[in-house]
């Protein structure tokens, strides 16, 4: 019993920083249908960001997370200038395929400059602190990561569904011309889209610093979870990407636990396929 | 449709092609010869990708499973059986049209980025199903052991003309499949699929059955690169031919050539392959990774600047000397 609370915890604090790491990519897709082939890089970018912010600065990865967040913003949004919208419209894999460029630039710049090998901060504050609550063991980063992955995810959704922005967010993705019409600069609001998107993925890579080793192909992997994630939910929907995200991460540890190691993440392709096929536009798609 | 002057073209092509081996010191064991046959071996591999994914408009990104698997048939028949790669390649072939259409026959379900998201899935599924599978080298892979050299057991290890010729034959009978289709009925099918499956179905075409068998031809040529590949490589490992970046490189090359045309693949790996090769020989100096860095580079250029590739600049310009035309006359 014990073991399966523990695997049940342990797939929902992954599952939340999943969510965080899609939901950039969920609005990016929702908004102008296009795939960011390079979000994996970004959250290797802000990995590197942090990490060598602890290691010169001497700035704990809980705090720096804000500069992985802002660092990332503006990424995002020079990756929609230079590379998104002279790619968007002209062919139909051209965003796609020119974010895939991105990605190997980005992840091999790395590997020439940081080399291959996996670093890992220490000293940080939250370094190997767990705690025991109802016959469960709590890793303290990995927590945390998750409240805050939870936070932001909460942030991001009211901001569409509250304030001014989010609406004319909203009305772009559904008829850009019509929002145009409405006296809505669709232009600002694809950079904004990209930026915020950066900026959820740069606030997970921060927070990942505290717990998890970087390296050039950190982003490999979860950048095709984001993708399964945001394919299951439903391409823009956030609760859609949430909801998703907690399913993959749940299948993630319980195919860890209970069948192999090994086989995990064919659980979880293997579960998006089986669910994509009886719901071929996601769970929450439309 | 061809005219005379495309056919000569390609049987001239045919010609110096297969002359140029029997040149001394052109083919036989140099650097050139080895990009020589990456070109033709990736330009055979395009087009195969370029079968279901140009003519018929599904974009695959799991063209790397069939590519694996049939590169798996050929190492298998050679390093566990100890026999010869010419009983593995067709059946790895075989099971390769097999495994595209069971799994097609589901994801064609799919639109736009979710059959592309599903192709990940299902390469990441194989990928680490590989991994595990000890029976047939896991992880570790399977080597080839030192075989007397000559067309029998397809290997050599001197003068490597054979292997340049074995890929001058993939390479032909893979474009003239599609030159054949192309001309034939079934290319009408898939172009009418590609461009709206609804009306093409209203007219009385099986979008299906056309899909399904599209892939199961793109899927056994592109195993039978794959039987090519382990043979030169003289080794087979999931990450080498079971992968994301594998299956790119099926992508990458179509689309930086020009997407569902004859000639888009292998123009596009007349430019990336050598690139790719020379950078990698070149540039290793600057450390780890510059080559990849540079084809990056390329890709997003290209992307941004001309998205329809070699042939989408051909015709550019080919359309304004004509447009020129018209105005002087």
């Amino acid at each position: 019993m014990s073991n399966f609370v523990q695997v049940l915890i342990d797939g929902i604090l992954s599952g939340l920083l999943y969510a965080l790491v899609a939901a950039g990519l969920s609005m990016m897709w929702g908004v102008m249908d296009v795939i960011n082939f390079a979000h994996g890089e970004f959250l290797m970018v802000a990995m590197y960001l942090c990490y060598w912010i602890g290691e010169i600065l001497g700035i704990d990865p809980l705090f720096s997370w804000i500069a992985g967040g802002i660092f990332l913003f503006f990424m995002g949004a020079l990756t929609y200038r230079l590379i998104i919208k002279n790619s968007l419209g002209k062919a139909a894999m051209a965003p796609l395929l020119a974010t895939f460029g991105l990605s190997m630039l980005l992840k091999n710049f790395c590997m020439n400059r940081f080399t291959p090998n996996f670093r890992l901060l220490s000293g940080t504050i939250m370094e190997g602190k767990t705690f025991q609550f109802a016959g469960a063991i709590f890793s303290v980063p990995q927590l945390v990561t998750a409240i805050f992955s939870l936070a932001v995810l909460l942030g991001v959704y009211w901001l569409i569904k509250k304030t001014r922005v989010g609406w004319a967010i909203q009305a772009t993705a559904m008829d850009k011309e019509a929002a145009e019409l409405m006296g809505i600069d669709t232009e600002n609001i694809y950079l904004l889209v990209f930026g915020i998107g950066g900026a959820c993925v740069g606030v997970a890579g921060g927070l990942m610093t505290t717990y998890l080793a970087v390296h050039p192909e950190v982003g490999g992997l979860f950048s095709l979870i984001a993708f399964v994630v945001v394919a299951l939910g439903g391409f823009g929907s956030i609760p859609g990407a949430l909801f998703a995200a907690l399913l993959i991460g749940l299948v993630e540890s319980f195919a860890g636990f209970y069948v192999a190691a090994v086989v995990k993440y064919v659980a979880v392709f293997a579960i998006y396929l089986v669910v994509i096929m009886i719901r071929p536009k996601g769970l929450f798609g439309w | 449709m061809f005219n005379n002057k495309a056919d000569k073209l390609w049987y001239g092509f045919i010609a110096v092609a297969f002359i140029l081996p029997f040149v001394p010191g052109v083919i036989g064991g140099s650097f050139f010869g080895h990009v020589a046959t990456m070109i033709l071996l990736y330009a055979a591999m395009a087009q195969s990708w370029n079968i279901i994914s140009g003519y018929c408009g599904q974009t695959s990104f799991g063209h790397s499973v069939f590519f694996g698997i049939g590169a798996y048939g050929a190492a298998l028949a050679v390093v566990s059986f100890e026999s010869l790669p010419w009983y593995g390649a067709p059946l790895g072939m075989l099971v390769a049209a097999l495994v595209s259409v069971v799994i097609s026959y589901p994801c064609f379900k799919l639109k736009g980025h979710y059959f592309a998201i599903a192709t990940f899935a299902i390469v990441e599924i194989f990928n680490r199903l590989f991994m595990i599978w000890d029976t047939i080298g896991g992880a570790l892979g399977l080597d080839y052991p030192i075989l007397p050299d000559g067309w029998v057991n397809f290997s050599w290890s001197d003068t490597k003309n054979g292997y340049y010729l074995g890929a001058l034959a993939i390479f032909i009978l893979v474009f003239s499949v599609v030159r054949w289709i192309e001309r034939h009925r079934m290319g009408y099918y898939l172009r009418a699929v590609r461009e709206g499956q609804e009306t093409a179905e209203s007219l009385g075409v099986n979008s299906t059955v056309v899909k399904l068998s599209a892939m199961a031809l793109s899927a056994s040529l592109a195993a039978l690169c794959g039987s090519f590949f382990a043979q030169y490589n003289y080794r087979v490992d999931p990450p080498m031919v079971m992968s994301l970046d594998m299956s790119m490189k099926f992508v990458l090359i179509t689309i930086l050539g020009g997407l569902g045309t004859f000639w888009g693949p292998f123009l596009g790996a007349l430019v990336l392959i050598p690139l790719q090769e020379y950078t990698r020989a070149y540039l290793s100096h600057l450390g780890a990774g510059v080559d990849l860095m540079i084809f990056g580079l390329i890709i997003i250029i290209v992307m941004i600047k001309q998205p329809l590739g070699i042939m989408g600049l051909i015709r550019y310009f080919t359309k304004k000397k004509i447009a020129k035309g018209e105005g002087d006359a």
